[in-house]
């Protein structure tokens, strides 16, 4: 079927060879489709499709495997580290990488998370961290902000009765494991291009043998936030990125 | 490589038969009474051997999903725990069977409920046989009543899960794990090649090379259609492994107007007790499960047209025994003794038992 626009000496930009043509069940305005994205061209550059595991976790992401055209183990929830794990000790010279939401990393799976990443498994951590529990329905995260609403906490999160935030990223930095861990986002083109780098890091550092390499992508999730796409955008700049600042927590 | 007679516990015959038979991966968790098994594999160090990958995880939770991991990229990989791990492992257990992986668990089980008791215990029984974590699902069982059987079963147990795609379970208990008796150790096996892996289990998820469809290990199907359909093609399999692989032992059955029916160390004190009772012109004979599932139920079916009763004997509140009732379907009386918290009956006890129902 040609297109009568998108013809070969106009094309600049392509889907990459490693998404499937399946189309997305995420949110118009979803962090997922663009952070998957990333990962399939990351995976192409490398030309590692015959070579790469992935874990897939359970929340919005469960279905990342019908988009990146490569092996996937699908993890109960929150153990996907622990799978991971075995999966790059058993088969040494593959890539391996989770794909988790803050709720799968960050609640259920912190005890995996951070044995995965203190035992220095060679092994690339994707977190995405919208704050909330996407799939569920809007349920709240370890990671949802003092005040910040959702299902489970509907006047706003409150200290005395939910807790704080949790910056699970900083605790992960601080293993001796870890040999690479930053923060990033996807909501502007530059910033797509900076996570798509640490991402190729992770990756590399990974076949390298160097250590567990976490990449947190501050994201949004603008139909458990209720907003737009754009306005999900901004509330993210105005009020994840001061709690969640981006940038490299350790690079060694 | 020769076969090889030595003096072993049961738990660190364990630990040498997986390594002896090819296995890929061992990720466990320390519990009492079994923790000689990982301790065995970190003192013979078979990843500068074999290759075998030995891991110490941080709770039974993650290892029975390292076990999950493996065995998704087709390598023979194995846990082992005692009960109050094994029911920490019950979600990864299920997600196993859910994803149809073959994987081998050992529970050297303990008295329970709860933290319970070190001491030995067939409690688990029912969790086991029944089904310990969610959905329709069976674990094949080999109930070990030797340190022999602990060594045998490691192969075989193996051998069945890659079969049928079924996790296997040793459901041994602490006298099994903690006796030392001579066993025969088979030569070594080597562990598969990519190759090999490939050819037989093309399901697996190990990186997928240009032409073939990309492999996805997972529990999940969200059309009910298809989730049935995958359910009947299971539930099929265990048909199958009913139809086949029932395993069992008969001790003086022949003859019997009694017939006690006991497995793993609940059997060795049957089989004293029936000897103990023959010599005292009592015609009582011993059936040993061998395969707690699936369950030798034809067999007791006909043994019940010849004997006058039945009784079970287990270290528990009598769950085997209700498997037996059914076998048996009313046809004669089947008694239970058994003892809890760790005890363990004597063969005077189990003949006293028996002699009150005659």
């Amino acid at each position: 079927m040609s297109n009568p626009i998108i013809q070969p000496e106009n094309l600049v930009y392509d889907k990459s060879a490693v998404l499937t043509d399946n189309v997305m069940h995420y949110c118009p305005g979803c962090s997922h489709g663009t952070v998957h994205r990333i990962v399939a061209e990351v995976i192409e550059e490398m030309g590692l499709q015959d070579q790469t595991i992935g874990v897939a976790p359970v929340g919005c992401a469960v279905f990342i495997y019908n988009y990146i055209n490569v092996d996937f183990a699908e993890s109960a929830h929150g153990r996907a580290p622990a799978i991971a794990t075995a999966i790059k000790r058993l088969n040494p010279d593959k890539l391996v990488f989770t794909y988790q939401g803050d709720g799968d990393l960050a609640a259920i799976g912190t005890a995996e998370t951070i044995h995965a990443c203190n035992r220095g498994e060679n092994i690339a951590i994707i977190f995405i961290n919208n704050g909330i529990y996407g799939m569920t329905g809007g349920q709240m995260a370890p990671t949802t902000l003092l005040g910040m609403k959702s299902s489970t906490c509907p006047t706003g999160r409150e200290p005395h009765l939910n807790g704080y935030p949790l910056k699970i990223t900083d605790m992960l930095a601080l293993t001796e494991g870890t040999c690479y861990v930053t923060r990033q986002s996807v909501h502007t083109p530059s910033s797509v291009k900076k996570t798509k780098r640490a991402i190729r890091k992770a990756f590399d550092n990974s076949l390298q043998g160097k250590g567990t390499s976490v990449v947190e992508v501050v994201s949004t999730c603008n139909s458990g936030w209720k907003m737009t796409p754009v306005e999900a955008n901004r509330w993210m700049e105005e009020n994840m990125f001061p709690f969640y600042p981006l940038g490299d927590l350790k690079d060694r | 490589m020769k076969n090889e007679l030595v003096l072993l516990k049961g738990n660190e015959a364990i630990a040498h038969a997986a390594i002896r038979c090819g296995a890929d991966g061992y990720f466990g968790y320390p519990i009492t009474p079994q923790s000689e098994i990982m301790e065995t594999l970190m003192e013979l160090r078979p990843w500068d051997t074999t290759g075998m990958v030995v891991l110490q995880a941080e709770s039974e939770v993650a290892s029975i999903n390292m076990v999950f991991g493996g065995a998704a990229t087709g390598k023979k990989v194995m846990t082992s725990s005692s009960s109050p791990g094994v029911s920490l492992m019950q979600e990864g257990i299920s997600f196993s069977c859910g994803a149809d992986l073959p994987m081998l668990l050992v529970n050297v089980m303990r008295g329970g409920p709860g933290l319970g008791t070190i001491q030995p215990s067939q409690a688990d029984y029912f969790q086991t046989v029944k089904g310990g974590g969610h959905g329709d699902y069976k674990l094949i069982t080999l109930a070990p009543s030797s340190v022999q059987e602990m060594v045998d079963f490691v192969d075989l147990g193996f051998e069945l899960s890659f079969k049928y795609l079924i996790p296997c379970m040793i459901l041994a208990d602490g006298v099994i794990g903690q006796m030392m008796e001579p066993v025969t150790l088979p030569p070594y096996k080597p562990r598969r090649t990519a190759e090999q892996i490939a050819a037989e289990c093309p399901w697996a998820a190990n990186g997928k090379p240009a032409g073939r469809y990309r492999n996805v290990v997972t529990s999940l199907e969200l059309d009910p259609a298809k989730m049935e359909k995958k359910n009947e093609v299971r539930q099929e399999r265990f048909r199958l492994v009913e139809a086949t692989e029932v395993r069992y032992e008969e001790f003086l059955c022949e003859d019997a107007d009694y017939l006690i029916v006991a497995f793993g160390s609940a059997a060795r004190v049957c089989q004293s007790a029936v000897e103990d009772l023959r010599s005292q012109g009592i015609k009582v004979g011993l059936l040993r499960p061998i395969t707690l599932w699936p369950f030798p139920s034809k067999v007791l079916s006909k043994y019940a047209e010849k004997v006058k009763c039945m009784m079970t004997v287990e270290l528990n509140a009598g769950q085997m025994n209700e498997d037996v009732r059914l076998a048996v379907n009313g046809k004669v009386h089947v008694y239970h003794y058994g003892r809890m918290g760790g005890i363990v009956p004597t063969p005077e006890e189990v003949t006293e038992a028996l002699k009150s129902h005659l």
